[in-house]
């Protein structure tokens, strides 16, 4: 079965949708009309750019370029993951915490799978490495982010507990692990809910996709499984990643809590 | 000497100069904020700042800061709990049993949850803590501040017989009074200075 091939006018078609949301939106006062039409603008001209870009990368398809737009996809979760948090690590303590939490679990996950499972030729092809980052990447930045907040406000929080145990002599990465704990479970949470959810509550985004492009429903969910248990991996490398590279800063040679670092 | 502290500079002023012998206690008052408490975590190393602080002559940097901080213990003024439950804040529980009829407080207080305890419970529980570790300096942030006077005329008892077995004590306190009944060096921190009183 070949893909029923989509013409710009079926979605403009399909854009008449969007068009109904701004119309609720004035009818009720929502005042979210002009929000509306300006996102989906932005996600029909974002996607339309990274079709082209994808396009020319997958002609090209040199490790260098490949590896270079990877580069830049994890530099943008990185930013994304340290602006979250209410709370500020100073010296770009949380750029550094995101970057390298994203980037640990994109790399390890995404070779992983490109070195067992997938095994395109050559594994580092465009057309398998660039996707599979960037899924990796949704994820960790998501997992980073809510470890990475869960972190620094519980450290504020918990400031006299973990002072009064230094106090008597703990050391800093004991007092420290409730923190820890606590973070990561925040981190990992949501992609546990996501599996258990898979197919009877939701159908996955890509899994639907592959099965409109022609797929066959079983193959489909062979890619599914894969994904989500590479994304389990991705979340939780990003959310111990992100907990302990912050937790590190928050630290110095005298395992002392520096909450001056943190604004 | 006990405890030499030598050009100990941080946010709380500074450079400050002093050494307490064994068995020798040193109360400091001051006004609120005048970075008393702030003078205690710079000597047991919770704090950054600059200058040398030894204990029996060895220099703190020679020391791991956890080694340090069981020798030369805080207590802070509201002192933090970790567990829910007081009894696991105590893995030595008999030892801490031990101390408890001496604070006035009953044993089975232990198996009550943090939350429900008193601020002065709290804080003798705290004490208790810290005395478990034995150490040599005991550094105290208002111990006595919530407290009534007769847990005040305990803890007091109970800080005598440790400078009479050679611990050495500095409290920060309010109370001149109390400075006279540990029979303390009387201090004044203010504007960044510490100076007898």
């Amino acid at each position: 079965m070949s893909p029923i091939l989509l013409t710009p006018v079926d979605l403009l078609v399909a854009s008449s949708l969007v068009v109904l949301d701004a119309v609720v939106s004035v009818w009720l006062g929502l005042r979210l009309h002009k929000q509306v039409l300006v996102a989906a603008v932005r996600c029909a001209v974002q996607l339309v750019l990274v079709g082209y870009v994808l396009r020319y990368v997958f002609a090209i398809d040199t490790p260098a370029l490949t590896l270079g737009l990877i580069l830049l996809m994890v530099a943008i979760a990185g930013r994304e993951v340290a602006a979250r948090p209410e709370r500020r690590l100073v010296r770009y303590g949380n750029q550094i915490a995101g970057l390298s939490a994203v980037a640990l679990a994109t790399f390890v996950t995404a070779t992983f799978a490109l070195a067992t499972a997938l095994r395109p030729h050559p594994w580092y092809a465009a057309r398998y490495a660039i996707p599979l980052a960037g899924i990796m990447l949704g994820n960790a930045l998501n997992a980073a982010s809510l470890s990475l907040d869960a972190l620094l406000s519980g450290v504020m929080r918990e400031r006299s507990a973990i002072e009064a145990q230094l106090a008597l002599g703990v050391r800093f990465g004991e007092a420290t692990k409730p923190l820890i704990r606590a973070a990561v479970r925040r981190g990992i949470l949501p992609i546990i809910n996501v599996m258990s959810a898979a197919g009877i509550v939701t159908l996955p985004g890509i899994m639907t996709g592959q099965i409109l492009a022609g797929l066959s429903p079983i193959e489909a969910v062979k890619y599914q499984i894969l994904l989500m248990f590479l994304l389990a991996g991705a979340t939780g490398i990003a959310a111990v990643g992100a907990a302990y590279f912050a937790t590190a800063r928050l630290t110095d040679g005298r395992e002392r809590l520096r909450v001056d670092r943190l604004v | 000497m006990r405890l030499t502290a030598e050009g100990l500079t941080g946010s709380a002023g500074g450079p400050f100069d002093f050494s307490l012998g064994a068995g020798e206690a040193m109360a400091i008052t001051g006004p609120s904020g005048a970075g008393k408490s702030i003078l205690l975590r710079m000597i047991a190393d919770l704090d950054p700042h600059e200058g040398d602080v030894s204990l029996d002559g060895v220099a703190r940097a020679r020391m791991a800061a956890p080694a340090w901080r069981r020798r030369v213990a805080y207590l802070a003024a509201e002192p933090g709990w970790w567990h829910d439950e007081t009894a696991a804040h105590f893995p030595e529980r008999a030892r801490a049993e031990a101390l408890m009829p001496d604070l006035a407080l009953e044993v089975k207080l232990l198996d009550q949850p943090v939350h429900r305890l008193s601020t002065g419970e709290r804080m003798r529980l705290a004490l208790i803590r810290i005395l478990l570790n034995e150490p040599a300096v005991l550094l105290l942030d208002e111990p006595t501040g919530a407290l009534d006077p007769h847990a005040t005329e305990l803890v007091e008892g109970i800080l005598l017989d440790r400078l009479r077995a050679g611990v050495s004590v500095m409290i920060v306190t309010h109370d001149m009074a109390q400075a006279g009944r540990l029979g303390a060096r009387r201090y004044h921190l203010a504007a960044g200075v510490l100076s007898p009183a």
